[in-house]
């Protein structure tokens, strides 16, 4: 193919264009705008609190590699709320979805017969215990969605739930005992074998490891799968106008019910990583709020894989760096969250920073009204 | 001539003097002069897309001309809304009625304008007296208590009109108010319009069919790429000079066919019955058998059906009962993809629905129909360097007009859409081809562009049924023609027992009360 290359490069830079930009990064300065009125209601000072903020989110190696550490499960989880977005689908379920999965991976962790296994061997088993129970609980909306018509979000909020008090059940009961680690005094499961744990490259806290890579290969695979393969067409077809897809003749049933289950495996694949690199075990609570805080990123990031992955890295290390602002200007680390939910309040209503700063509205943006809406009210 | 046309001297009741509108990169409009007298019918052709809609917008007070004054009767307006040019007298009749389906004729009319006793509580009453006069006033008979979604076209644009006139409207502007409804419906809304006018009424009626402009105006203007290009007398100008001055060329009207040459039943319906989405039997016993190198044509108001039938054929929907065979395969249950891969090209009636992926790309768009064959794609990968080639020729070939096959499709305007559409279903070879409302909204180069394609795809071989609601469109291309009246095949005729009138009637009021033998 001659010319291929130059098609990918011409691809590449029309995913990265300057307009798809723009938006999102002014909504991170209204965001921090806005967030420095409060900060001056309270009586401190924002360019301080800023400034400490920085430096607590890349003010040094271990920060950064804290930083980086702390967005590592963000970036799986957000490319599962992308990629169903792109079908055309809201998937609020991240969140039990790299429960389920990290749970899996945790048990399958603890197996004696992974100790013996070689580390790429054990690693790769960990995280295909991960896709699996992710693909299997992001099966179900899709399925039901696909067979019945039942709205996603509703479903995917009601698994959330399951998913959340099952797997506490599973890790806090005693009677009979299920995942729970009897050694500990806490509930949590038994630690996972060494031979399943991934690599770290710095031991900052929390720690860099090899997931960090692996989750930004996943980044490149999902784009793959959508801009390079005849099923990534028939997502993107689905998500954009699912009567036009099922003229061409495209399954659109069972291309929901994929792009959900993948969805699902995504989320869990990132929950899998984090009890592999991060913690080595589960905790009932440890995981609240990354599957949630993942919707905001994947809008942030305009649902495209690459834009995930700083997008990720942003929202990681504010969380990562909040911890310096506190000390040293005093602030509570709740400000960075009310930064945070400014920044999704301003990409999700992007007409007011499209109004302020005067920016027109590109025909062809993927995420264009027309997606999200259909996510949102469709039947 | 009818209505009665004031003298040339008498000031114009609303003039549109040097209006420019122009949207960002686009000017809708240029320095048009327009001037409607009392008490006559002013005819507004053009294109679709020579800026007509805008215009009327413009005067109805839902854009702000960006150059330009309006003057009503003498008097320079400025119309921050619609509301102020409804104050003023003028009154819209939109193409796409804007009226809610489960509210009574009453509660429509008084929508927005509600009449109030003293403890504002709504006094229908008031609003029912209205209409009762208005309708013997004007010949607008309606019911003020029927239910708006249970009553036919031709009356819900009655209770348009109604609304218009209840709001002391003296200047109506009618966007295409013809498109919806029967031949025999348009001659009845003829009759309203000149009684409106022998009122007093002052009318500005839009439109792109030349038949129509003939029959009903007493002054013509004719728009065309945003600018007003000339004027024409009704009593002395033909179809033709109106067409070229549309078109801004010579237009041929006939569509060049050599007769038809039909080989073996390529497409057969046996007793088909399809029901809609709510469950309502939309087709009835339909027989239906096409052959190769014909072109059969199926006429009739829309919603008679049509929509379920051709969705039936092509595998979108399952019939309730019956059987549809394609050549030797038995289709009656089979999925879109299946119907597709045998040979049945499609060009939908809903464009934007289902024809394109408005935010996808022209080269996305053209292989919509093979982007799962070799050489689009190769071991579930996209093949981008054969979906370029093959894009890069169809918009060659079927003349679109595009600054390249990367751009959107949205961003395409409505005739070169469907050409897009047009190449992917007809770009390849064919057992059956099935078009419905192929030219809706289209101007006259496309549509002939069209015209000359399906005629082209009959002589390939391929069977071709036409649905389509525009009766000229299925005389000129139909070797055969069919109708469709209330979910049933009420007539078929070879094209040469097939007359205006006659299919006019059975589009009309089906076999019941027609005295046309079938």
């Amino acid at each position: 193919m001659t010319g291929g290359r130059e098609r990918w490069a011409a691809e590449l830079r029309h995913s990265i264009q300057i307009q798809s930009i723009l938006v999102p990064l002014l909504a991170i300065v209204c965001a921090f705008a806005v967030g420095a009125v409060a900060i001056v209601a309270i009586g401190d000072n924002p360019i301080e609190a800023y400034w400490a903020l920085l430096r607590g989110m890349f003010g040094s190696g271990d920060r950064i590699a804290a930083s980086l550490g702390r967005s590592t499960p963000f970036i799986g989880a957000s490319l599962a709320v992308a990629f169903a977005f792109r079908a055309g689908l809201f998937n609020i379920g991240a969140e039990g979805q790299l429960l389920v999965g990290a749970t899996a991976a945790a048990w399958v962790g603890t197996w004696a017969s992974v100790r013996d296994l070689p580390g790429i061997v054990a690693i790769v088993l960990l995280l295909a215990a991960g896709a699996t129970a992710g693909f299997a609980y992001g099966a179900v909306p899709g399925l039901l969605k696909a067979k019945t018509g039942a709205h996603e979000v509703i479903v995917t909020i009601m698994l959330n739930a399951i998913a959340l008090l099952y797997v506490r059940w599973l890790v806090n009961s005693q009677d009979p005992i299920l995942l729970r680690d009897t050694a500990s005094s806490v509930p949590r499961t038994a630690p996972i074998e060494d031979a399943a744990r991934l690599p770290t490259f710095v031991d900052s806290q929390p720690p860099l490891h090899l997931g960090f890579l692996v989750m930004v290969a996943l980044a490149t695979l999902v784009w793959f799968i959508l801009q390079r393969t005849s099923f990534g067409f028939e997502v993107r077809t689905v998500g954009t106008n699912p009567e036009a897809a099922r003229y061409a003749g495209m399954d659109v049933g069972r291309t929901i019910f994929l792009a959900m289950a993948i969805s699902g495996l995504l989320a869990g694949v990132a929950g899998a990583g984090e009890i592999s690199g991060t913690s080595g075990f589960l905790s009932p609570g440890v995981f609240i709020n990354i599957g949630f805080d993942s919707i905001a990123i994947a809008l942030l990031a305009r649902a495209n894989p690459f834009a995930i992955v700083p997008a990720s890295i942003l929202w990681g290390a504010m969380l990562s760096g909040a911890g310096l602002m506190q000390q040293e200007v005093g602030l509570s680390i709740d400000v960075v969250r009310i930064v945070q939910a400014l920044v999704l309040l301003f990409v999700a209503a992007d007409v007011i920073v499209r109004t302020i700063f005067r920016i027109r509205k590109a025909a062809d943006d993927p995420l264009a009204t027309s997606t999200l809406a259909s996510g949102w009210g469709g039947p | 001539m009818p209505g009665v046309s004031a003298g040339p001297d008498a000031a114009p009741v609303l003039e549109a003097r040097q209006i420019t509108k122009t949207f960002p990169g686009v000017i809708a409009n240029e320095d048009i002069d327009f001037a409607l007298h009392q008490g006559e019918i002013h005819c507004l052709l053009g294109e679709n897309g020579a800026g007509k809609s805008t215009l009327m917008n413009v005067l109805y007070g839902l854009y702000a001309p960006t150059g330009g004054e309006i003057v009503v009767r003498g008097e320079t307006v400025r119309f921050a809304s619609s509301a102020d040019a409804i104050a003023r007298g003028i009154g819209m009749v939109h193409q796409h009625f804007q009226l809610i389906p489960t509210f009574t004729v009453a509660e429509n009319v008084a929508l927005g304008d509600e009449v109030t006793t003293r403890w504002r509580n709504l006094d229908l009453a008031a609003t029912r007296d209205r209409i009762v006069e208005i309708g013997e006033r004007y010949g607008l008979a309606v019911n003020p208590d029927a239910i708006v979604g249970e009553l036919s076209v031709g009356v819900q644009q009655r209770i348009e009109l109604i609304k218009a006139l209840e709001r002391d409207a003296e200047i109506l502007i009618l966007d295409e108010p013809t498109a919806v409804l029967t031949p025999g419906e348009v001659d009845d809304f003829f009759d309203v319009v000149r009684t409106l006018v022998d009122k007093g009424k002052s009318i500005v009626f839009i439109t792109h069919k030349l038949r129509e402009v003939l029959a009903v105006a007493d002054r013509i203007t004719v728009l065309r790429g945003g600018r007003a290009v000339g004027s024409a007398d009704p009593s002395t100008a033909t179809e033709q000079d109106l067409a070229n001055l549309m078109v801004g060329r010579d237009v041929v009207f006939t569509v060049e066919k050599p007769p038809a040459n039909p080989g073996a039943v390529r497409l057969e319906l046996r007793d088909v019955n399809v029901t809609d989405e709510r469950g309502v039997e939309t087709c009835r016993s339909i027989d239906l058998r096409v052959r190769a190198g014909e072109i059969f044509g199926i006429a009739g108001v829309e919603g008679n059906g049509q929509r379920e039938l051709v969705e039936a054929v092509t595998g979108m929907r399952t019939p309730a009962s019956g059987s549809i065979r394609l050549g030797d395969d038995d289709i009656t249950h089979a999925s879109p993809r299946q119907v597709a891969d045998l040979g049945v090209g499609h060009v939908p009636e809903d464009r934007n629905r289902h024809g394109v992926v408005g935010p996808f790309s022209i080269a996305d768009n053209m292989v919509l129909n093979r982007y799962h064959h070799a050489p689009f794609s190769q071991r579930f990968l996209r093949r981008d360097a054969p979906i370029r080639e093959l894009a890069t020729e169809l918009v060659e070939q079927y003349d679109v007009r595009t600054p390249g096959i990367d751009v959107a499709v949205a961003t395409l305007s409505g005739g070169n859409q469907q050409k897009v559409i047009v190449a992917r279903e007809m770009s390849r070879p064919l057992q059956l081809l099935v078009v419905a409302q192929p030219t809706r909204g289209l101007d006259v180069g496309s549509i002939e562009f069209i015209h000359r394609r399906i005629v082209q795809m009959r002589d390939e071989g391929a069977a071709v049924l036409l649905v389509s609601a525009e009766l000229d469109e299925i005389l000129s291309l139909s070797d055969r023609i069919g109708v469709l009246y209330r979910g049933e095949l009420v007539g078929e005729f070879d094209r040469e027992s097939a007359t205006r009138e006659r299919v006019g009637l059975l589009m009309a009021r089906g076999r019941g009360d027609s005295e046309v033998p079938t």
